[in-house]
């Protein structure tokens, strides 16, 4: 079993990029690898709770839900989200937020890092 | 003791988008990595420019007075004051036609002894084959 770490900075509206991350994260956790998602820039948008489902946007929250349920560690970025005005009691339960320090202490114990997005 | 090297390579042009300022903020944030990981531990940043990624370290930059934020220079000679590695594309510099003079070679006004070095592309080259893992930004 190795551990992955993805870094997502992209945004859940707008790109399929975060849908990819968060594909990816599924089918590595299947596997049976470790998995750590750091939630960075507009990739916080992914954390914030109610999200609303439409026929014309990518909704993950039920399965970003499932994968920290299944031992996912998801963590935001504590000033990106703060920045957007998304506040620790809009966070998705069992989510975390902190630091970009934890993103490299993530990476440092890493087998692969994985940085996806940033427009 | 393991020390890890993880290189931030940025080609992403400053201001149109955060991520140029992210990948700086983050470097940066190695100074601090410690407290998350075990004793004799650390992480080693190093950071390098290239592509459209130099024109962030063009100086005189005045994004406080434009945007009231902070500039990348003000960034960038953070990561110099905390001894990171920062490398700086010959070619693409070359390319945009930009004097060394215009560029943040040092951070010598507030006390940093690290400066930038302008290198051959096939430095960087050398840098993201060594290290640990490679963030692209």
């Amino acid at each position: 079993m190795s551990k992955l770490t993805i870094g997502c900075f992209s945004s859940l509206v707008g790109s399929m990029t975060t849908d990819f991350v968060v594909k990816l994260a599924e089918a590595a956790r299947k596997k049976g690898h470790d998995v750590d998602i750091w939630l960075s820039g507009n990739g916080t948008m992914l954390s914030k709770k109610g999200q609303r489902s439409f026929k014309d946007y990518s909704s993950l929250e039920k399965t970003i839900k499932d994968l920290v349920t299944g031992g996912v560690n998801v963590v935001a970025c504590e000033a990106c989200a703060e920045a957007r005005g998304f506040h620790k009691e809009d966070l998705i339960d069992g989510f975390g937020r902190k630091s970009m320090d934890w993103y490299l202490a993530s990476c440092f114990s890493a087998d692969r890092v994985l940085q996806i997005g940033g427009e | 003791m393991a020390i890890k090297k993880v290189a931030f390579v940025v080609d992403k042009l400053p201001y149109k988008t955060e991520t140029s300022r992210l990948a700086l903020t983050h470097a940066i944030s190695s100074q601090t990595v410690e407290i998350h990981l075990e004793d004799g531990e650390n992480i080693t940043p190093v950071l390098a420019f290239i592509g459209e990624g130099v024109l962030n370290c063009i100086k005189g930059q005045k994004a406080s007075d434009m945007y009231g934020i902070t500039s990348l220079e003000s960034h960038i000679k953070n990561a110099l004051l905390t001894d990171i590695r920062t490398l700086i594309c010959a070619e693409d510099v070359k390319r945009f036609g930009l004097s060394n003079d215009a560029l943040i070679m040092d951070a010598e006004d507030i006390g940093a002894d690290m400066v930038s070095e302008i290198v051959p592309f096939d430095e960087i080259m050398e840098e993201m084959n060594t290290a640990d893992h490679i963030l692209f930004f």
